[in-house]
């Protein structure tokens, strides 16, 4: 079948899903309906890869398909439409391969849980959500999609709705993202504003020649474009956790671990890198907000990296992990290396979905325990768990021989995404250093808190019980019984009780288990099948995806398989003039960039690598290097002298306090926003309407009657009579008067 | 099909006699009889509804004009005239549609004076059709002005406590508006020498008279909006009416603020519109930033609905006064989805109200784990209000937003901050009421939608989906009315 006719399927197969399983998953049963949606987005993941052979290998042409119209306002016009190019088809494999693996990996994991409808109906629910983001071709269903996602973000994080932390977490996931929707909105209107018109194709076309032009704000002239991409970029900063707005995305670990693994790891948080580079001809006319994606992407690469050296949650380290390689991805586009960005959005989506789903792996075999200051020595419990996380390890720390280019997936991606910031540091643009800087240092952080995960996990002397276990069993049981059979207060609190005792355990107090009912030899177990199959694929994913697709995505046939989709503007305009992830030039299928190709000046003829072929040895050994440092130090602390990172966290120096708290950034929102919110509305509604509007005006006027009307007592409804009878005289006056003044 | 207009306007009429009769000959505390009320009230007012689909479906929505134009000699040579065009239309649509759910809504909650209520909301109903339909000033005035009785008394008899208080309040706002634009009403027909509302809107006034008719209009309009600082009076009628009346109040009434300026200060006085509209758009600013603050610390349901009224009222002046097609639309398109999403949250308050009879959040918690259904026909209507893509709630917002940055960047800063704090408060309500644990003993056998409600809910859950994916049912009717607006109201100023 054409790519015209699968893509629609792709589409709303999840949606048909969700609807099933969101409205009548309590009629026809639980296990249908994680059939019905698992199986839809099996499908959509196998026509996802059939699709993107098509565009790799078979020359599909880029193309959009237009549904129905959505808002048609003057020149405000947006369809609802699938557009299909290099990064729609690049988004389609990661966000429905990475989806259906989570839904199949659910049926094992959230096998105990009475909702499992409604979970599966959100899943499906956020997969529709992020597929129409990815296949927008205009600002309004990019918008569309884009909130849509993090309404299904909110609803699954906040899907053990008894638990407090949950509720909160998800509230603020949504708040902080909707400030950066605020921006993201205020860029759209400006574009509109600009172009008089939200379509891509209409807009990309345009810049070039719109490159100077101003815009008047508080009697200042600023640059258009880069006001424009900067407010974009807000939107970007919040779906993406990037500094400032990162701090929703460890509380999102309050929801269940799959949907960590989807949503907040593989697809939904890579968003805002996806505009971006969608956004390419944009931002290559914005130097300055370049700037500001580059130093906002590096300095959140070593935030997040600081911050996940010291966590103890197992969730939360692989959340700041997610955190820091986001900024990575945003770094590379920042410097213009969109493609490098992509690439490593792509091999990211494996190694990051596996590290999570293990993680659960782990969570689940330890009756979920997050804490890994409880965990130990589980290598030999969980084998397969322990095999596939050393994958995921492996990837993310990026590994690989430089020489023969043999290497994990993350060796790929993640230094090519180095070497850009070298070169645009190189190429005069002081910002590429920082980044470099930045990143060869985080590589050294990136794989001591990864093998670190590693190591405090399974290896090293067991830091748990079989008493803990069978404690721990012992109410999840407690609680599946709470939810089957309804909540009273007697059981609420229960709940606090066990919070108290177990104030460590942040996972779902909902998700029932089986186990344990006495006879149980509380050991660590091995999840099941349809766990394992996940794990496995991703796995694969995880080795592989660099090498195999490296030519692709930033090598030698990278101009053949984007076509125009990323825009990189010639030497003479672009900020980087010679930095090789730049000189690849659109080759002329995307008509929007083409245009704006041709616009901007001549077009390259040849398509460089981006890869390291001019860069100076060091360089590319840097990464390799501060690797294999961050590597040596974690076995040295963690199995070597086993405790000794245990020790040094109790020590707590400045340092540690500052990063374990986050860089404080929680107490400092709270105390300024969260309060300073609660005090401007109360002194609003109790100074402003109640003491000065209402005080001033009717209060004072109405006082009499009102007087009056106390005193009538149980007459009252009789002087209403009065009053309407009253009011009805005044209306008939003015309008008697009203007659005599027209006829005179 | 001439005629059609008035008996839409005065089918409801036809009804108030049906009741009216049966109260006279009838046993009126009988059940029975009560009930027959009922019925007649639904049956009358879907009726109404059908015919304004008729309305609707005759309608030419590529003539800007007025259609199904009457004029008619009234008396001491006043016209009774009266024309929709595709604004109006609409309104009038909205109108009918809300009024059966209200009828259905009462059905259980009220029980004094029954026949009364019903011939309330249905001389209100009459009274607000003839106030969209309106074609001479003075007919305008007189709907206008006498649909503030049957509101009126709809608090004061059948609120809650402090309804007298509410009452009065409301009361007096509007009177005071209404009084200046009486005043500014006569002194048009003395200058202009017509009292058609056409021919008015073609009349070149005087910029120095204008700037004066406008203020005097505006002070009637603002209040009904209601506009910062005149909103007071909103929240309390809310809190005090029963849960019909808040709909009605919320989904209609305040909509003839925004449709009058539509209809008189944008047409009639383009200049002073065009020098005021900074007014405008510092109170518009102003009321989403500061009543979306206020809705944040409420612990009354219907209290912080009513707040945020008041915020999303302010992206529809701000929409209307930015002069371009898109915050025309957008005001359109919002009034018309705050009446749907905002009648919707009133009655899912009074859902919970009619079971334990109180709207404070501190009360429940929890009530997801007995009641799905109803988690998530109100975590549609919360998704809507806080303008959720995909609902109607987002269409007519980012327009707004739209239009008045093209007009006031700053206005248009002020009103997407509001996007932030409605999620705020709409959230934390949510969270309140819905999450948790069900820890209060007196909720452990609360039930959920049952089947009256769900059929309540389900043309308001219809419309919100159905326009937030296809608004260009709505945009389609109203944009060659709009265009004509936006175009003789930018040669006026000459922009």
């Amino acid at each position: 079948m054409s790519a015209q006719t699968l893509l629609p399927i792709i589409v709303f197969g999840p949606l048909i899903g969700a609807i099933v399983a969101g409205l009548f998953g309590r009629r026809i049963g639980a296990i249908p309906a994680q059939a019905v949606t698992t199986g839809l987005l099996m499908l959509s993941a196998l026509l996802s890869w059939v699709v993107f052979a098509q565009w790799t290998w078979g020359g599909l042409e880029p193309f959009t398909i237009t549904v129905l119209p959505f808002i048609h306002v003057g020149d405000f016009i947006s369809n609802w439409s699938l557009r299909l190019d290099a990064l729609s088809a690049t988004m389609l494999i990661v966000v429905n391969t990475v989806a259906a693996l989570v839904h199949l990996y659910s049926w094992g994991y959230m096998a105990e849980d009475p909702h499992r409808p409604r979970f599966f109906a959100y899943l499906s629910l956020f997969t529709f959500a992020m597929l129409m983001l990815v296949t927008a071709a205009d600002f309004m269903q990019l918008f569309f999609g884009w909130e849509g996602v993090g309404l299904a973000s909110y609803l699954l994080i906040g899907f053990w709705f008894k638990k407090p932390t949950a509720n909160a977490a998800s509230i603020k996931a949504f708040v902080v993202n909707r400030v950066g929707d605020f921006g993201f909105a205020l860029g759209i209107m400006t574009v509109f504003w600009a172009f008089g018109t939200i379509q891509f194709a209409e807009i990309f076309p345009m810049i070039a020649a719109n490159a100077g032009r101003t815009w008047q704000f508080a009697g200042q002239s600023w640059p258009l474009m880069d006001i424009a991409c900067a407010l974009l970029f807000v939107g970007a900063m919040g779906k993406s956790a990037q500094f400032f707005l990162h701090t929703w995305l460890p509380d999102a670990m309050e929801g269940p671990t799959p949907v960590s693994a989807l949503i907040h790891a593989a697809t939904m948080v890579t968003a805002g890198v996806y505009m971006v580079c969608l956004l390419s001809p944009m931002f290559e006319y914005a130097p300055v907000a370049k700037n500001i994606v580059t130093i906002i992407g590096a300095v959140t690469a070593l935030f997040a990296a600081t911050v996940g050296l010291t966590q103890n949650d197992i969730k939360r380290v692989i959340a700041y992990s997610t955190c820091s390689q986001l900024g990575y991805m945003f770094f590379a586009a920042g410097v213009g290396a969109y493609q490098a960005a992509m690439f490593h959005l792509f091999t990211h989506a494996f190694f990051k979905a596996l590290l999570f789903l293990g993680a659960g792996s782990v969570i689940h075999g330890m009756a979920h325990e997050q804490d890994m200051r409880r965990y130990g020595a589980l290598s030999k419990y969980l084998p397969i768990t322990y095999a596939v996380m050393t994958i995921g390890t492996i990837a993310i720390t990026g590994l690989g021989i430089p020489g023969v280019e043999l290497g994990f997936a993350g060796f790929y991606s993640k230094d090519a995404i180095i070497h850009a910031a070298y070169e645009a540091g190189g190429a005069g643009h002081p910002v590429g250093y920082f980044a470099f800087i930045i990143g060869v240092f985080v590589a050294g952080l990136t794989a001591f808190y990864s093998w670190r995960l590693a190591f405090f996990t399974f290896k090293g002397h067991a830091r748990w019980t079989s008493e803990d276990l069978e404690h721990h069993w012992h109410n999840r049981d407690h609680h599946a019984h709470d939810d089957a059979h309804g909540a009273h207060s007697d059981h609420a609190t229960a709940a606090q009780i066990e919070t108290h005792d177990e104030p460590l355990a942040g996972d779902d107090h909902a998700h029932g288990h089986a186990h344990g009912h006495g006879g149980h030899d509380a050991k660590p177990h091995e999840s099941p099948w349809t766990m394992r199959i996940p794990l496995i694929v991703l796995s694969i994913g995880a080795i592989a995806a660099g090498f195999a697709f490296h030519h692709q995505f930033i090598g030698d046939e990278k101009g053949e398989f984007w076509r125009g989709a990323i825009y990189n503007a010639p030497a003479q305009h672009g900020p980087a003039a010679e930095g090789p992830a730049h000189a690849a030039a659109p080759v002329g299928h995307g008509e929007a960039s083409e245009a704006a190709a041709q616009a901007a000046g001549p077009v390259p003829a040849h398509a460089e690598a981006p890869e390291a072929h001019h860069a100076p040895l060091w360089v590319v050994l840097a990464p390799l290097v501060a690797s294999i440092l961050g590597l040596l130090v974690a076995i040295y602390v963690y199995i070597i002298r086993e405790g000794l990172g245990a020790r040094l966290a109790a020590r707590g120096g400045p340092l540690y306090t500052f990063f374990y708290n986050k860089w404080f950034f929680d107490e400092l929102y709270q105390a300024t926003f969260v309060r300073g919110a609660k005090f401007l509305g109360d002194l609003f509604w109790k100074g402003g309407d109640q003491k000065i509007i209402d005080g001033l005006g009717p209060d004072g006027v109405s006082a009499v009657s009102y007087a009056v009307g106390k005193g009538a007592g149980r007459l009252q409804t009789g002087y209403l009579y009065h009053y309407a009878f009253v009011m009805l005289l005044g209306v008939a006056g003015l309008l008697t008067y009203a007659l005599w003044a027209w006829n005179s | 099909m001439t005629g059609l207009l008035s008996l839409t306007t005065f089918a409801p009429i036809l009804g108030v006699a049906a009741i009216l009769i049966l109260r006279v000959f009838g046993r009126p505390e009988d059940a029975k009889t009560v009930n027959t009320a009922k019925w007649i009230a639904l049956v009358t007012t879907l009726a109404t509804l059908a015919l304004s689909v008729l309305l609707v479906l005759q309608f030419d929505a590529s003539n800007p004009g007025f259609q199904f134009v009457e004029d008619a000699a009234w008396f001491a040579g006043l016209h009774y005239r009266m024309g929709v065009d595709g604004v109006s239309v609409l309104f009038v649509l909205l109108t009918a549609f809300l009024l059966p759910i209200c009828i259905a809504a009462s059905w259980r909650s009220i029980e004094k004076r029954v026949h009364e209520y019903l011939i309330a909301f249905l001389i209100l109903e009459t009274l607000v059709i003839g106030v969209f339909c309106a074609l001479d000033i003075i007919l305008f005035y007189v709907f206008f002005e006498f649909s503030l009785v049957p509101m009126f008394l709809i608090i004061g008899i059948w609120g809650g406590a402090r309804r007298i208080y509410a009452a009065f309040k409301f009361f007096l706002y509007t009177l005071l508006g209404s009084i200046l634009m009486l005043a500014a009403i006569l002194a048009m027909i003395n200058v202009a020498g017509t009292s058609s509302i056409p021919a008015l809107m073609a009349y070149k006034f005087a910029p120095g008279l204008q700037t004066w008719l406008w203020l005097a209009f505006f002070a009637s309009f603002a209040v009904k909006m209601p506009m910062w600082p005149v909103h007071t009076w909103l929240p309390d009628a809310h809190v005090e009416a029963p849960t019909a009346g808040s709909v009605i109040l919320a989904g209609i009434l305040l909509k003839m603020g925004g449709y009058g300026f539509m209809r008189f200060s944008l047409p009639m006085f383009p200049n002073a519109s065009d020098f005021f509209s900074p007014l405008v758009f510092a109170l518009s600013a102003i009321a989403i930033i500061y009543t979306s603050l206020v809705a944040f610390r409420q612990t009354d349901i219907k209290k912080l609905i009513a707040y945020s009224s008041v915020a999303h009222m302010g992206l529809v002046t701000m929409g209307i006064f930015s002069g371009n097609a898109q915050g025309e639309q957008g005001a359109i398109f919002q009034m018309i989805s705050h009446g749907v999403i905002s009648g919707a949250l009133f009655l899912c308050v009074g859902v919970i109200y009619d079971r334990m009879h109180t709207r404070d959040m501190a009360f429940y918690g929890g009530l997801v784990n007995r009641m799905p259904w109803y988690g998530l026909v109100f975590l549609l209507f919360t998704m809507g209000n806080v303008g959720l893509p995909g609902t109607s709630g987002f269409v007519g917002e980012i327009l707004a937003m739209t239009g008045v940055y093209q007009a006031s960047t700053w206005t248009a800063i002020a009103a997407a901050s509001g996007v932030i704090l409605s999620a705020v408060y709409m959230l934390t309500m949510y969270r309140k009421v819905m999450w948790g644990e069900l820890v209060n003993p007196k909720l452990s056998a609360i039930t959920d939608l049952d089947a009256r409600e769900v059929w309540i809910f389900l043309p308001l859950i219809i419309s919100t989906l159905v326009l937030g994916v296809y608004p260009n049912f709505v945009f389609n009717l109203t944009q060659a009315s709009v265009d004509q607006l936006a175009t003789v109201y930018r040669a006026a100023i000459g922009g």
